[in-house]
């Protein structure tokens, strides 16, 4: 698979490391409250695991370093869209 | 029958695995006789190679984990290992084969043999097999399990027992229910036919490679999952390249065996790496799944265990820690202590 950076261009995929799906971006923001451990668990272990497109998190180990949100169908491996990471991140009102 | 490399054995670390697998092998033992059919059971010993000192000190953990749980293992010393296996590089550089746990029980078994000798049995028994029948849907009220419904019309029923490899989301999704469960893809590799060189299953203790000889002469192989979410059943060159990597790091003679086919299947990720056979939120529906990259030589104890649970409501004694929520109750089953990233199991 070519994963289509947004700054560096084309590269193989081998050069990333995967994580797994983009929800992981969003941790729960509560852990003060007792409710919090339902939260976190949801966040820790459940996963949607989705046939079809795919919002995932790689980081380029073997590049400059960034994480990108990537979104590849999970039926034919298509990629169809690469964000930076901290982009998406920061366009859900979190990081700096 | 999904991807598999015809593996059996039953040398786990862990007190919610190890009995259970124990309990798997010994069906092994006695399945050809249950089923009246010849699974081609060759329990012909799997070596696992050790190329550090501290990888030997969690070998021997893991041993004696497989004595308590009476599966019986044999600690091998270097000396040894190179006069029953001349092929491997036991001086190579990077990975110097230091020793290796064996468990002489373990072994193979012809897989299509076994597909067919319970498909029979279960025909035998009165079970209705429907081929080609796609769940599409379940009946659901008032929070209990009424049956399913598939392509080819409704199918009402007392109990539900879900038990599908790989798309166990997508089964689930239809009732409302989430997993703890990704959904990868796993390669395997077969040679050209070979005179017999490997008799027993050996694995590699510093990457992940695990081969042995199949009847065909063969040499059958795999590694690592791909590692990323995958419904496609097929795999991607940087793991064919980790996998025969891994081979040659220890049985280099095998750079000139020609590969024959190669293939992906769909695996259930589990976030600890562990199986889980156990009823759900929704009465009536039960749920068999999870079974990462390590399904097959599970088989009979799976069967076993879940035809327990479906007939009694109650958990098999070695399948009590195969729970749904052990992730909610901080009991995960972790053999590789790597925590909740399937790719890492």
């Amino acid at each position: 698979m070519i994963i289509n950076h947004p700054l560096l261009g084309p590269r193989d995929s081998e050069e990333f490391v995967y994580l797994g799906s983009a929800d992981l971006i969003k941790r729960p923001t509560n852990w003060e409250q007792d409710a919090s451990a339902e939260d976190f668990y949801q966040y820790q272990y459940i996963r949607e695991n989705i046939a079809g497109d795919h919002r995932e998190l790689w980081y380029h180990e073997q590049g400059d370093q960034s994480w990108l949100v990537v979104t590849r169908n999970t039926l034919s491996h298509e990629i169809l869209n690469v964000e930076l990471a901290q982009d998406v991140s920061r366009g859900i009102g979190r990081g700096k | 029958m999904g991807r598999n490399t015809t593996i059996i054995r039953s040398n786990y670390l862990l007190p919610g695995n190890e009995p259970f697998y124990e309990f798997s092998l010994k069906l092994w033992e006695n399945l050809e006789q249950d089923l009246n059919y010849n699974a081609m059971v060759s329990q012909r010993g799997i070596m696992n190679l050790i190329h550090s000192d501290a990888q030997r000190d969690a070998f021997i953990r893991r041993g004696n984990g497989m004595l308590f749980a009476d599966a019986g293992c044999e600690f091998i010393e270097a000396k040894e290992v190179k006069e029953r296996y001349p092929f491997l590089d036991m001086d190579n550089p990077r990975f110097p084969i230091k020793a290796a746990l064996a468990q002489p029980r373990g072994g193979t078994v012809r897989h299509d043999a076994v597909a067919w000798g319970y498909a029979r049995g279960a025909s035998d028994l009165g079970v209705d097999i429907i081929q080609n029948c796609e769940v599409t849907g379940f009946n659901i009220e008032n929070g209990k399990c009424l049956g399913v419904q598939t392509t080819k019309g409704e199918i009402k029923a007392g109990r539900v027992g879900v038990c599908v490899a790989g798309s166990s989301g997508r089964v689930m999704a239809k009732a409302g229910i989430k997993l703890p469960i990704e959904s990868h893809v796993l390669q395997a590799f077969v040679t050209e036919g070979l005179k017999p060189v490997i008799d027993n299953v050996i694995t590699f203790g510093a990457g992940h490679f695990y081969c042995s000889q199949s009847d065909k002469g063969g040499l059958v192989f795999g590694g690592d999952i791909d590692g990323y979410n995958t419904y496609a059943q097929r795999g991607n060159l940087p793991v064919v390249e980790d996998v025969c990597s891994g081979g040659m790091a220890i049985m280099p003679m095998i750079g000139r065996a020609r590969l024959l086919r190669m293939w992906g299947g769909v695996m259930d990720m589990s976030m600890d790496g562990s199986p889980f056979i156990d009823s759900t939120e929704i009465d009536e529906l039960f749920f068999n799944g999870g079974w990462c990259y390590g399904g097959f030589k599970a088989t009979p104890a799976s069967g076993y265990c879940y035809a327990h649970l479906l007939a009694t409501n109650s958990s098999h004694e070695v399948a009590t820690a195969y729970k749904l929520d052990r992730f909610r109750r901080g009991a995960m089953i972790d053999e590789k202590g790597v925590g909740a990233q399937p790719n890492l199991h």
